[in-house]
């Protein structure tokens, strides 16, 4: 047999009919869906007298529109309170099981997902939501789909595909102290750019990948789109079946044993081919911090901000100049040392506990400074409670952060957590797309190390400094 | 539906890597339905703070009065899912969006909704910048576009997208006829592959 990447072997796994002059229809192990991109595609259930075939494959929660206050508060926003009543209905009509606020399980989706055990090697895994990569991390093609295709998994539990090529990213070395792994896939989409990765799927591989925890791989899995590429998945490892093992819904005995027989078939043959191939040496990457209006605008926190000037394709020249006017940022500086407002350690790129406790390591002792605004939003409310747990929340507290409730929160600024108009935030989360926080907010994306440092002394600072 | 021939200005915005958060903002993803969603189309580059339009903002300009094509820079659609963002588009009226390259997802999402994302080369794509409010024609079943100049390229497109497009299939429908083969696939399926308990 012809040797297949990982990739291929899940795709080989999951057709389910073929015909020529169409995509495959491909077989989905697991939905996730969620209050925003999910109430049409009920609607088209409902106005077409169709079910959802596999409620017991289905799983859903809200995050996105959710407030992160007390949930004992009642909710101020009305219309997104309505959509919240809407996926309470819709779970409820439809049979599917749901995490909702008074839940402890809530949290966001792809936090939630690996959190029970859902998320498992070889699986096929889709969300109307772009960031569904991160379940890759587990070695499961996982990726985000539309909300009509949302409807088409809901009544099939198929989705029509045809096979993404695959692109090998390398990354060699060990990475110094106060890097981590969200300066490693921020210096991929700096090298590669936003576009770079379009109509591949991620393939993270090399000694750095091989010696990351199961969460810094889910950080590097999840901003496989800020890179184009669909998806971006690490093959599972025992590393991965460590993790799975003893979750709630992870196989259990002789279910376990034929599982990871099956998942050690995963990982890509020798001699398979790629479509693309990147290697990064990971021992000579600093701390990365982006300074425009795409995560691809990304510099070492020791680089500076590029200069239009030396940039000759027109387009891409007056994109830089827009969105140094927007940043309004100088070419040629340093970003180190540019004053902030705000800091959000949150979103599911880093707001798992060990991204919380990379925050406290930075924050014990020290202060949130005064004119700063530190919001601290763990991913889930799982996650909450082990960093209560580990007294973490009482850490960021006196520091003078705000430590919330569960969700998605100033990530994409749609429950009332968002910047100001001009305001400048060093965030952990995954976008710093135009008004992304807010509306004329302006974000520096960083880890969640290099976020706490930078709320400690008001301005984008190197962790390095502190550490 | 099916889609037909179009013929029209274009209106040009020259700008790469536009997302689909600029394309409709958070704020107006809190919707149920798929209505009113061109009232947030390209909000913030479109109107100022205080709702008032910007009047350099292209689809503001007298001319951009019943425009059905856009020509954007690269990647267009990049970032979030959101199917917003065509439907905000379609809403206003957009039939076609013209550019070097689109992101996947955004795509996909644009096909299902009667708005063809064209990809052309990057010679009549410089054409198509320099000639704004020119007019322009799109033919599906040809695959084609007539530059301002009359030179004619060809675009690709996915042939099954094609002819959902061009014959009115209902991709759902077209799936939820392969039953009996989602049945066989699931039968064959044992024990923890099947199920999540
Ligand atoms: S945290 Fe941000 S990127 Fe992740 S699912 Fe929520 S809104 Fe999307």
């Amino acid at each position: 047999m012809k040797p297949r990447t990982i990739v291929e072997k899940i795709w080989d796994s999951h057709v389910v009919a073929e015909k020529p002059g169409a995509p495959a229809l491909l077989y989905i192990d697991l939905h996730l869906t969620h209050e925003v991109t999910s109430p049409q595609a009920f609607s088209t259930l409902r106005e077409r007298g169709l079910k959802v075939r596999r409620p017991d494959l289905t799983i859903a929660t809200m995050d996105h529109s959710t407030p992160t206050t007390s949930r004992d508060l009642p909710m101020l926003d009305p219309i997104g309170k309505a959509q919240l009543d809407q996926m309470t209905q819709n779970c409820k009509d439809f049979g599917i099981r749901l995490y909702d606020l008074k839940t402890t399980k809530q949290g966001i989706v792809h936090v939630i997902g690996p959190e029970q055990g859902l998320t498992q090697p070889g699986m096929t895994i889709v969300c109307g939501d772009s960031h569904t990569a991160t379940h890759g991390a587990f070695g499961a093609l996982a990726f985000g789909i539309g909300t009509s295709q949302v409807g088409h998994v809901f009544a099939t539990q198929c989705l029509l595909q045809t096979p993404s090529k695959s692109y090998a990213i390398r990354v060699e070395g060990a990475l110094k102290p106060g890097v981590s792994a969200k300066d490693i896939i921020l210096a991929v989409i700096a090298k590669i750019g936003i576009g770079g990765g379009t109509g591949t799927v991620f393939e993270y591989q090399g000694s750095t990948i091989s010696s990351l925890s199961m969460e810094e791989r889910m950080t590097i899995c999840n901003m496989s789109i800020e890179g184009g590429a669909r998806a971006g998945l690490v093959a599972p490892d025992d590393t991965t079946y460590q993790y799975i093992s003893g979750r709630e819904f992870a196989p259990k005995g002789a279910d376990w044993d034929a599982a990871l027989a099956r998942w050690k078939q995963l990982p890509t043959d020798q001699g398979a081919q790629y479509a693309k191939e990147l290697t990064l040496d990971a021992s000579t990457l600093e701390p990365m911090v982006t300074f425009g209006t795409n995560p691809g605008m990304g510099i070492p926190i020791s680089g500076a901000i590029p200069d239009p000037a030396s940039v000759s394709d027109p387009i891409e020249k007056s994109d830089l100049i827009k969105a140094l006017k927007y940043m309004d940022l100088e070419p040629g500086k340093q970003l180190k040392g540019h004053k902030i407002d705000v800091v959000f350690v949150g979103s599911c790129t880093n707001s798992r506990i060990s991204d919380l406790r990379a925050a406290a390591s930075v924050m014990k002792g020290r202060k949130v400074n005064p004119h700063v605004r530190m919001l601290v939003v763990p991913g889930s409310m799982q996650v909450k409670k082990q960093a209560e747990a580990e007294g973490l929340d009482k850490i960021f507290r006196e520091a003078g952060a705000d430590f919330r409730e569960a969700g998605c929160s100033m990530c994409l600024a749609m429950n009332g957590d968002q910047l100001e108009p001009g305001e400048y935030s060093v965030s952990t989360s995954n976008r710093n797309f135009e008004g992304r926080q807010g509306k004329g907010g302006r974000t520096f994306l960083a880890s969640p190390l290099t976020a706490a440092a930078s709320a400690v002394t008001g301005v984008v600072t190197d962790v390095r400094t502190l550490l | 539906m099916k889609f037909e021939k179009i013929e029209s200005k274009i209106a040009v915005l020259p700008v790469d890597n536009i997302d689909t958060d600029q394309i409709i903002p958070a704020r107006y993803l809190k919707s149920i339905s798929k209505e009113g969603l061109g009232e947030g189309l390209f909000r913030d580059w479109r109107l100022n703070a205080d709702g008032t339009p910007k009047p350099d903002f292209v689809l503001n300009k007298p001319e951009a009065k019943g425009v059905q094509i856009l020509v954007t820079g690269d990647n267009f659609g990049c970032g979030s899912s959101r199917e917003h963002a065509p439907w905000a588009l379609v809403q206003s009226g957009i039939r076609a969006v013209i550019s070097t390259s689109f992101a996947d997802i955004f795509k996909g999402n644009a096909l299902k909704n009667q708005l063809l994302p064209v990809v052309v080369p990057a010679d009549a794509h410089a054409e198509l910048l320099k000639s704004p409010w020119a007019t322009v024609k799109i033919d599906l079943a040809a695959q084609t576009v007539t530059l301002p100049s009359g030179r004619v390229v060809e675009f690709p497109i996915d042939s099954f997208a094609k002819q959902c497009l061009v014959e009115g299939i209902d991709e759902l429908g077209y799936m939820l006829q392969q039953e009996p083969a989602i049945a066989a696939f699931e039968a064959q399926r044992v024990g923890s592959v099947n199920t999540l308990r």
